[in-house]
Protein backbone atom coordinates (compact mmCIF):
# COMPACT_ATOMS: atom_id res chain seq x y z
CA UNK A 1 0.00 0.00 0.00
CA UNK A 2 1.36 3.19 -0.65
CA UNK A 3 -0.81 5.21 1.67
CA UNK A 4 0.37 5.95 4.84
CA UNK A 5 -1.50 6.46 7.95
CA UNK A 6 0.21 7.20 11.18
CA UNK A 7 -0.48 3.87 13.57
CA UNK A 8 -3.11 4.36 16.19
CA UNK A 9 -1.45 2.40 19.53
CA UNK A 10 -3.87 0.25 21.77
CA UNK A 11 -3.27 2.96 24.63
CA UNK A 12 -4.07 5.95 22.08
CA UNK A 13 -1.23 7.48 23.32
CA UNK A 14 1.06 9.57 20.43
CA UNK A 15 4.28 7.75 18.66
CA UNK A 16 6.84 9.37 20.72
CA UNK A 17 5.61 8.45 23.72
CA UNK A 18 5.41 4.49 23.35
CA UNK A 19 8.05 2.11 24.03
CA UNK A 20 10.80 1.12 22.15
CA UNK A 21 9.77 -2.58 20.80
CA UNK A 22 6.57 -0.86 19.78
CA UNK A 23 8.64 1.70 17.52
CA UNK A 24 10.70 -1.24 16.51
CA UNK A 25 7.69 -3.58 14.94
CA UNK A 26 4.52 -0.86 14.55
CA UNK A 27 2.14 -4.16 13.68
CA UNK A 28 -1.49 -2.80 13.13
CA UNK A 29 -3.39 -6.13 14.54
CA UNK A 30 -6.30 -5.16 11.94
CA UNK A 31 -3.86 -4.33 9.11
CA UNK A 32 -2.06 -7.71 9.66
CA UNK A 33 -4.94 -9.97 10.12
CA UNK A 34 -6.27 -8.61 6.43
CA UNK A 35 -2.79 -9.19 5.11
CA UNK A 36 -3.02 -13.07 6.33
CA UNK A 37 -6.04 -13.67 5.27
CA UNK A 38 -5.60 -12.22 2.15
CA UNK A 39 -1.82 -14.15 1.51
CA UNK A 40 -4.20 -17.43 2.55
CA UNK A 41 -6.28 -17.45 -0.20
CA UNK A 42 -3.53 -16.53 -2.33
CA UNK A 43 -1.98 -19.64 -1.40
CA UNK A 44 -5.73 -21.61 -1.85
CA UNK A 45 -5.43 -20.25 -5.23
CA UNK A 46 -1.55 -21.36 -5.93
CA UNK A 47 -3.31 -24.96 -4.46
CA UNK A 48 -5.79 -24.92 -6.90
CA UNK A 49 -3.41 -24.48 -9.84
CA UNK A 50 -1.66 -27.64 -8.47
CA UNK A 51 -4.92 -29.44 -8.26
CA UNK A 52 -5.17 -28.71 -12.30
CA UNK A 53 -1.71 -29.67 -12.68
CA UNK A 54 -2.51 -32.84 -11.72
CA UNK A 55 -5.54 -33.30 -13.33
CA UNK A 56 -3.68 -32.44 -16.07
CA UNK A 57 -1.14 -34.73 -15.26
CA UNK A 58 -3.67 -38.04 -15.15
CA UNK A 59 -5.07 -36.92 -18.62
CA UNK A 60 -1.67 -37.65 -19.85
CA UNK A 61 -0.71 -40.38 -18.18
CA UNK A 62 -4.44 -42.08 -19.24
CA UNK A 63 -3.18 -40.78 -22.84
CA UNK A 64 0.07 -42.96 -22.31
CA UNK A 65 -1.75 -45.69 -21.19
CA UNK A 66 -4.14 -46.02 -24.50
CA UNK A 67 -1.06 -45.47 -26.34
CA UNK A 68 0.47 -48.38 -25.12
CA UNK A 69 -2.37 -50.84 -26.02
CA UNK A 70 -2.83 -54.04 -24.62
CA UNK A 71 0.17 -56.03 -23.34
CA UNK A 72 1.98 -58.58 -25.43
CA UNK A 73 1.52 -62.13 -24.27
CA UNK A 74 4.05 -63.83 -21.91
CA UNK A 75 4.59 -67.41 -20.56
CA UNK A 76 4.19 -67.26 -17.16
CA UNK A 77 5.12 -70.57 -16.28
CA UNK A 78 4.10 -74.51 -17.08
CA UNK A 79 1.19 -76.19 -15.46
CA UNK A 80 3.52 -78.55 -14.36
CA UNK A 81 5.58 -76.37 -12.08
CA UNK A 82 2.59 -75.17 -10.45
CA UNK A 83 1.19 -77.41 -7.54
CA UNK A 84 -2.17 -76.78 -6.36
CA UNK A 85 -2.14 -74.16 -3.55
CA UNK A 86 1.07 -72.97 -5.13
CA UNK A 87 2.75 -69.19 -5.93
CA UNK A 88 4.29 -67.93 -8.92
CA UNK A 89 5.12 -64.62 -9.07
CA UNK A 90 6.06 -62.88 -12.02
CA UNK A 91 6.25 -59.32 -13.80
CA UNK A 92 3.23 -58.04 -16.26
CA UNK A 93 3.07 -56.14 -18.37
CA UNK A 94 6.15 -53.73 -16.94
CA UNK A 95 9.15 -55.24 -15.35
CA UNK A 96 7.93 -53.05 -12.16
CA UNK A 97 4.16 -54.72 -12.09
CA UNK A 98 4.88 -57.37 -9.99
CA UNK A 99 2.00 -60.02 -10.62
CA UNK A 100 0.80 -63.01 -8.57
CA UNK A 101 -0.22 -66.78 -9.49
CA UNK A 102 -2.20 -69.13 -7.85
CA UNK A 103 -4.00 -72.72 -8.11
CA UNK A 104 -6.45 -72.81 -5.43
CA UNK A 105 -7.79 -76.21 -6.87
CA UNK A 106 -6.53 -78.54 -9.65
CA UNK A 107 -8.21 -77.06 -12.18
CA UNK A 108 -8.66 -72.85 -10.76
CA UNK A 109 -5.48 -70.44 -12.43
CA UNK A 110 -5.85 -67.41 -11.46
CA UNK A 111 -3.68 -63.84 -11.50
CA UNK A 112 -3.68 -60.73 -10.41
CA UNK A 113 -1.27 -57.56 -9.91
CA UNK A 114 0.55 -58.23 -6.37
CA UNK A 115 0.39 -54.67 -5.48
CA UNK A 116 -2.78 -54.23 -2.62
CA UNK A 117 -4.32 -50.91 -4.09
CA UNK A 118 -3.99 -48.90 -0.95
CA UNK A 119 -0.38 -48.05 -0.54
CA UNK A 120 0.41 -50.47 -2.75
CA UNK A 121 2.17 -53.31 -0.52
CA UNK A 122 2.34 -57.09 -1.96
CA UNK A 123 -0.59 -58.91 -0.93
CA UNK A 124 -0.27 -62.46 0.03
CA UNK A 125 -2.30 -65.58 -0.90
CA UNK A 126 -4.20 -67.42 1.75
CA UNK A 127 -5.65 -70.87 0.56
CA UNK A 128 -7.44 -71.39 3.72
CA UNK A 129 -9.44 -68.38 4.10
CA UNK A 130 -9.36 -68.17 0.17
CA UNK A 131 -8.49 -64.94 0.47
CA UNK A 132 -5.25 -62.41 -0.53
CA UNK A 133 -3.90 -60.37 2.42
CA UNK A 134 -2.24 -57.41 2.34
CA UNK A 135 -0.03 -57.61 5.86
CA UNK A 136 0.86 -54.05 5.92
CA UNK A 137 -2.69 -52.26 6.65
CA UNK A 138 -4.46 -55.59 6.93
CA UNK A 139 -6.41 -55.48 3.31
CA UNK A 140 -7.94 -58.26 2.42
CA UNK A 141 -9.15 -59.15 -1.26
CA UNK A 142 -11.30 -62.14 -2.49
CA UNK A 143 -9.36 -64.78 -4.18
CA UNK A 144 -12.34 -66.08 -6.41
CA UNK A 145 -12.72 -61.90 -7.56
CA UNK A 146 -9.78 -59.77 -6.70
CA UNK A 147 -12.81 -57.87 -4.88
CA UNK A 148 -11.29 -55.81 -1.83
CA UNK A 149 -13.33 -57.51 0.78
CA UNK A 150 -12.00 -55.79 4.14
CA UNK A 151 -9.29 -53.09 5.30
CA UNK A 152 -8.56 -50.10 3.60
CA UNK A 153 -8.53 -50.79 -0.35
CA UNK A 154 -11.66 -50.21 -2.07
CA UNK A 155 -10.50 -51.11 -5.56
CA UNK A 156 -9.89 -54.88 -6.75
CA UNK A 157 -6.74 -55.65 -7.72
CA UNK A 158 -5.80 -55.80 -11.63
CA UNK A 159 -6.96 -58.95 -13.01
CA UNK A 160 -4.38 -60.89 -15.33
CA UNK A 161 -6.28 -62.52 -17.93
CA UNK A 162 -5.08 -66.14 -18.76
CA UNK A 163 -4.59 -68.99 -21.17
CA UNK A 164 -3.08 -72.20 -21.37
CA UNK A 165 -1.36 -73.46 -24.34
CA UNK A 166 0.58 -76.84 -24.39
CA UNK A 167 0.76 -77.30 -20.98
CA UNK A 168 2.14 -73.68 -20.46
CA UNK A 169 0.02 -70.76 -18.74
CA UNK A 170 0.60 -67.65 -20.40
CA UNK A 171 -0.93 -63.75 -19.30
CA UNK A 172 -2.83 -62.19 -22.02
CA UNK A 173 -3.88 -58.49 -20.62
CA UNK A 174 -4.54 -56.56 -17.50
CA UNK A 175 -7.75 -56.14 -16.51
CA UNK A 176 -8.94 -53.21 -14.30
CA UNK A 177 -11.81 -52.15 -12.56
CA UNK A 178 -13.10 -49.65 -10.07
CA UNK A 179 -15.28 -51.97 -8.13
CA UNK B 1 -20.99 12.06 -23.20
CA UNK B 2 -20.93 10.07 -19.90
CA UNK B 3 -23.66 10.71 -17.07
CA UNK B 4 -22.68 10.60 -13.34
CA UNK B 5 -25.19 7.47 -11.63
CA UNK B 6 -27.64 8.99 -9.77
CA UNK B 7 -29.22 7.80 -6.72
CA UNK B 8 -33.17 6.81 -7.49
CA UNK B 9 -34.41 8.56 -3.92
CA UNK B 10 -32.68 11.48 -3.73
CA UNK B 11 -31.81 12.13 -7.23
CA UNK B 12 -28.34 12.82 -5.84
CA UNK B 13 -25.42 12.31 -8.08
CA UNK B 14 -24.13 9.15 -6.35
CA UNK B 15 -20.41 8.94 -5.69
CA UNK B 16 -18.24 6.08 -4.93
CA UNK B 17 -16.80 5.77 -1.42
CA UNK B 18 -13.80 4.21 -0.70
CA UNK B 19 -14.00 0.98 0.99
CA UNK B 20 -13.62 0.88 4.94
CA UNK B 21 -11.35 -2.10 6.64
CA UNK B 22 -13.80 -3.59 8.10
CA UNK B 23 -15.74 -3.62 4.51
CA UNK B 24 -12.56 -5.08 2.65
CA UNK B 25 -12.15 -7.80 5.84
CA UNK B 26 -15.73 -9.14 5.32
CA UNK B 27 -14.79 -9.43 1.42
CA UNK B 28 -11.81 -11.20 1.91
CA UNK B 29 -13.71 -13.39 4.09
CA UNK B 30 -16.28 -14.07 1.98
CA UNK B 31 -14.04 -14.36 -1.17
CA UNK B 32 -11.90 -16.67 0.83
CA UNK B 33 -14.69 -19.15 1.91
CA UNK B 34 -15.75 -19.20 -1.37
CA UNK B 35 -12.34 -19.75 -2.73
CA UNK B 36 -11.89 -22.39 -0.16
CA UNK B 37 -15.07 -24.54 -0.96
CA UNK B 38 -13.67 -24.51 -4.56
CA UNK B 39 -10.43 -25.90 -3.74
CA UNK B 40 -12.31 -28.77 -1.54
CA UNK B 41 -14.32 -29.66 -4.52
CA UNK B 42 -10.91 -29.90 -6.55
CA UNK B 43 -9.67 -31.73 -4.41
CA UNK B 44 -12.53 -34.51 -4.31
CA UNK B 45 -12.06 -34.32 -8.45
CA UNK B 46 -8.32 -35.22 -8.13
CA UNK B 47 -8.97 -37.70 -5.29
CA UNK B 48 -12.03 -39.37 -7.58
CA UNK B 49 -10.55 -39.26 -11.34
CA UNK B 50 -7.13 -40.60 -9.29
CA UNK B 51 -9.61 -43.34 -8.82
CA UNK B 52 -11.46 -43.91 -12.04
CA UNK B 53 -7.67 -43.98 -13.82
CA UNK B 54 -6.17 -46.56 -11.47
CA UNK B 55 -9.13 -48.57 -11.89
CA UNK B 56 -9.02 -48.30 -15.66
CA UNK B 57 -12.03 -45.59 -16.47
CA UNK B 58 -11.16 -43.31 -18.52
CA UNK B 59 -14.10 -42.18 -19.54
CA UNK B 60 -14.05 -39.02 -16.57
CA UNK B 61 -10.39 -37.94 -16.94
CA UNK B 62 -11.25 -35.26 -19.39
CA UNK B 63 -14.44 -33.63 -17.91
CA UNK B 64 -13.26 -33.66 -13.89
CA UNK B 65 -10.36 -32.00 -15.74
CA UNK B 66 -12.23 -29.69 -17.04
CA UNK B 67 -14.53 -28.78 -14.03
CA UNK B 68 -11.20 -28.56 -11.64
CA UNK B 69 -10.06 -25.71 -14.70
CA UNK B 70 -13.19 -24.10 -14.18
CA UNK B 71 -12.91 -24.18 -10.47
CA UNK B 72 -9.24 -22.75 -10.95
CA UNK B 73 -10.30 -20.06 -13.14
CA UNK B 74 -12.95 -18.88 -10.48
CA UNK B 75 -10.26 -18.48 -8.13
CA UNK B 76 -8.26 -16.62 -10.21
CA UNK B 77 -11.31 -14.27 -10.92
CA UNK B 78 -11.84 -13.62 -7.45
CA UNK B 79 -7.85 -13.27 -6.65
CA UNK B 80 -7.87 -10.54 -9.12
CA UNK B 81 -11.19 -9.04 -7.64
CA UNK B 82 -9.65 -8.98 -3.79
CA UNK B 83 -6.83 -7.42 -5.27
CA UNK B 84 -8.85 -5.10 -7.54
CA UNK B 85 -10.87 -3.65 -4.47
CA UNK B 86 -7.17 -3.37 -2.50
CA UNK B 87 -5.71 -1.27 -4.77
CA UNK B 88 -9.11 1.03 -5.64
CA UNK B 89 -9.13 2.02 -1.82
CA UNK B 90 -6.70 3.82 -0.04
CA UNK B 91 -5.20 1.85 3.48
CA UNK B 92 -8.24 2.72 6.15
Amino acid sequence: MSHHHPIVAPDKQPEDQQPQWRKDFPIEVAQDDYVARRDFTKFLVLISGGFVTGQVWIGMQNWLRARRGQPPVFRITSLDELAVAGTVTFKYPGPHDDCILVRPTADTLLAYGQKCTHLACPVIPDYEDKCFHCPAHHGVFEMSSGRAIAGPPRRPLSKITLQIRGGDVYATGVELSTV
Amino acid sequence: MSRMPVNNLTGMARTRRPLTRPQRMTMVYGILCIVLMLVVLQLWLLTATMNAFLGGDSAVIWPAGGASAVCLLLNLGLLRYLYAIEHSTPEQ
